[in-house]
């Protein structure tokens, strides 16, 4: 079988110095999302361990292997979480779960997090969309406008890219820059399209690494004429996949000419995170009733 | 094209290198017909590659020639929907061949011939067997994507949920069938409506445009020679 350059690595992490043990709450965080799902479980409120991993065709199953992976080597079982809220598209098949709260309310929670309460713009780029959320001091969200019609500029436009020019898809960002000039975007917004058009400029000789940049500015302007419709307020910060791109990344700040918050955290995490934080706040909820 | 009558008709597929396809097509109509390059009195070249045509000639819209052509053809229709490869369009036309309003998409596969060939590699099916295919289908079944890149991802997991492969191909051309007659309304569907293009001859596509305006829809014998046909009337007419 080809490889496939599209498929990026699937991971977990896990708090080196944190007990869980000795914790008095423990909740989680699942985010189901048309291409990845992540899980991420809080001690007292604290990061304890998180995961990602490919969606596949089925969403309980999906959900649950995100959560067994974020389990993994930590000696804590499902049982030991005392609330779960699900999130992202396939948030309603989180057997586990007891909650299902929408992405947006979870992505605004979860920046709010990872880039303290000065955020108040998030571009979310996800595997199938792409959101511009605009949220208050509190992580709650004031506004947000999203596009999940169209792959351009989303993370499925670039797994398209990095398979057409068999580039690892986590190389792409870097080797973006490694042109001597920054060429014109492709100018097509269609991802089928900009394929076709990608095929005609390496035809016509242009490099990899020069088709790459031209593809990276296109979705940069792409994402960037969402931010403009909701009006960017600083700070700004960018979640989901390719917030790790910085091919992307960095030419967003330039069209936008505002410079993003540096991440804490992985930046694909937020969702789940922000489901994690709402899972802690409900649990401390039904303790005070109770 | 000579008085009126056709004397031959070729197709290459446009590849990558346009050029090299247009003097391609040109060179092989000239063998057929049995004529050389001095004979023709002249050329009107149509399409999206029409500038790269090497020889002198004159250009007309895709538009313009479509409607011309299909005129010619069927002299009753007033509505063209033209389906290639990565263009969809719609044309009200006069009795006359006039263009009367257009409506055009280029910028998104969903509405074009790309979209069922993406469809097709992912149901691994040739294409042009996807129309007879969606004609065995028992069952409708929604398809939720619109965006081609998108609606691969779904077929991929309609499959691993085991759904049967003509349902999926009736899907596919049902949810392109939406975009092309959402496309189309914008300027007004009139009787009669003649459908052209690489899409035309694919048979469940042109049952799904049925169903969704829910008139008649007429397909010439070989609709993707239309918009080149409308073009040798126009160079005619103008000699």
């Amino acid at each position: 079988m080809s490889r496939e350059f599209w498929r990026w690595k699937e991971y977990n992490w896990k708090a080196p110095d944190l007990d869980w043990r000795s914790a008095a709450g423990i909740t989680a965080g699942i985010d189901v999302g048309s291409v990845s799902s992540q899980a991420v479980i809080l001690t007292d409120g604290k990061i304890f361990a998180y995961s990602s991993q490919r969606t596949g065709s089925d969403s309980p199953e999906s959900a649950q292997r995100a959560m067994n992976r974020a389990l993994d080597g930590t000696g804590m079982s499902l049982e030991n979480i005392q609330f779960v809220v699900g999130t992202g598209y396939g948030r309603v098949n989180v057997p586990f779960a007891q909650k299902a709260i929408t992405e947006i309310a979870c992505h605004a929670r979860g920046a709010n997090f990872m880039y303290g309460p000065t955020v108040r713009t998030i571009l979310d780029m996800g595997g199938q969309d792409c959101k511009a959320i605009r949220c208050d001091e509190k992580g709650k969200v004031t506004s947000f406008l999203m596009n999940d019609k169209c792959a351009a500029g989303t993370g499925r436009g670039m797994e398209v890219f990095a398979d057409l020019l068999s580039i690892p898809i986590e190389e792409i960002g870097d080797l973006s820059f490694t042109v001597e000039e920054e060429p014109p975007p492709v100018s097509c917004t269609c991802v089928v399209f900009a394929k076709s058009e990608a095929l005609r400029l390496l035809r016509r000789g242009w490099a990899k690494n020069k088709v790459v940049a031209a593809y990276c500015a296109a979705m940069a302007h792409r994402v960037v004429t969402l931010l403009e419709r909701t009006g960017v307020e600083k700070e700004f910060a960018i979640t989901g996949g390719i917030g790790k791109n910085r091919g992307v990344v960095e030419r967003i700040e330039k069209e936008l000419k505002v410079k993003a918050m540096a991440p804490s955290w992985d930046t694909q995490i937020a969702g789940a995170l922000g489901a994690a934080l709402f899972a802690r706040a409900l649990l401390e909820k039904s303790r005070s009733v109770n | 094209m000579e008085g009126g009558k056709i004397l031959s008709q070729t197709k290459v597929l446009t590849g990558l290198e346009t050029r090299q396809a247009v003097e391609a097509a040109f060179e092989e109509a000239l063998r057929t017909a049995g004529v050389s390059k001095n004979n023709v009195g002249r050329i009107v070249v149509t399409g999206v590659g029409k500038q790269e045509f090497p020889f002198e000639h004159v250009e007309v819209s895709e538009v313009k020639a479509d409607a011309r052509g299909v005129i010619f053809l069927f002299p009753a229709a007033r509505t063209v929907i033209d389906v290639g490869a990565e263009e969809g369009r719609g044309i009200k036309c006069s009795a006359e061949g006039k263009v009367v309003d257009f409506t055009l998409n280029e910028k998104c596969a969903a509405g074009t011939g790309s979209f069922t060939e993406a469809m097709a590699r992912a149901l691994e099916v040739p294409v042009e067997k996807l129309g007879g295919l969606s004609r065995q289908s028992t069952q409708a079944i929604p398809m939720n994507a619109q965006c081609a890149v998108f609606a691969e991802s779904e077929v991929v997991s309609l499959l691993h949920a085991k759904t049967a492969k003509p349902d999926i191909a009736r899907a596919v051309h049902e949810a392109i069938a939406s975009r092309i007659s959402s496309m189309v309304r914008k300027i007004g569907v009139e009787k009669e409506v003649l459908l052209i293009g690489g899409l035309a001859k694919n048979a469940g596509f042109v049952d799904a445009l049925k169903t969704d305006l829910g008139l008649e829809v007429f397909v010439p014998q070989e609709p993707e020679f239309v918009g080149a046909l409308g073009a040798a009337l126009i160079a005619e007419g103008e000699s």
